[in-house]
């Protein structure tokens, strides 16, 4: 699990784990983590396209098991409890 | 992205030149600017990156062959403006969207699926027997009956590797 290492944390994580799939040229994405700064909810990013191959491979795997779309932004709130699937901002905001 | 990769300039006359073109072939671009720029920033960081402007908000391979129907405008581009009213990264919008009578908001990715279809299209097409192949522009949908496709899309300019046989 390489890719772990270029997991970005924002804020303070709270009992609620939120992890955020993304690309670093993805709009959507963008305003995913901006809502989420916005709620003062606290999670972790990976911006998958800046990988290397094999990490990118792993982490399509574990995206793929949330969303077999394999489509970003991917939000999975405690390890798969809730995800969310794009910018639903009603969806984020009924995280808080 | 924290690094500006691109410049405000270029980033500023892509767009300029990406309204005009598409207004006159009849396709309008997202009318929220500041997104818009975001986007064709993006657009331009991938042009670096792959050598071509890839989808923004799809992961691309960086080897133009697997990414041939990611390419902005990419081949799901037409139909899901007749769907949704926008593509999937919002760059494009329909008529309704950019006058405002309808809103924006995320829509599915059909990329998955569009496969099989156009597989089974092509055995239903082979079955006629013609002079010359017809072939088919994947972003616009444009045909013509000639020995191989033309370098670029007379109709919209996408590059001589999206067409497809059509039958």
């Amino acid at each position: 699990m390489a890719y772990r290492d270029h997991i970005i944390q924002e804020g303070t994580e709270s009992t609620e784990t939120v992890m955020l799939y993304t690309l670093s040229t993805c709009i959507w994405c963008r305003k995913t983590k901006k809502l989420l700064t916005e709620l003062g909810l606290g999670y972790s990013y990976i911006d998958v396209d800046l990988l290397d191959e094999d990490d990118q491979d792993e982490v399509m795997a574990e995206v793929e098991k949330h969303n077999p779309a394999s489509s970003f932004p991917t939000l999975v709130v405690n390890e798969g409890e809730k995800v969310i699937l794009g910018f639903e901002e009603g969806e984020i905001r009924d995280l808080t | 992205m924290d690094e500006k990769v691109v410049d405000t300039e270029s980033i500023r006359k892509y767009y300029e030149s990406l309204k005009v073109d598409n207004f006159s072939r009849g396709y309008y671009l997202n009318p929220d600017d500041e997104f818009t720029l975001d986007l064709v920033e993006s657009l331009l960081v991938n042009e670096k990156r792959y050598g071509y402007p890839a989808c923004p908000c799809r992961l691309a391979k960086g080897i133009r062959e697997k990414d041939l129907d990611i390419i902005c405008p990419c081949d799901f581009r037409d139909q899901d403006l007749t769907d949704y009213g926008t593509c999937y990264c919002a760059l494009y919008v329909s008529k309704k969207i950019r006058n405002g009578e309808k809103g924006i908001g995320p829509i599915p990715d059909r990329r998955k699926d569009n496969g099989a279809r156009s597989k089974m299209e092509n055995e239903k097409c082979e079955k006629m027997k013609l002079n010359l192949p017809v072939l088919r522009c994947k972003v616009c949908g444009y045909l013509c009956a000639r020995e191989e496709a033309p370098e670029t899309c007379p109709i919209c300019g996408a590059d001589k590797d999206r067409f497809e046989q059509f039958i």
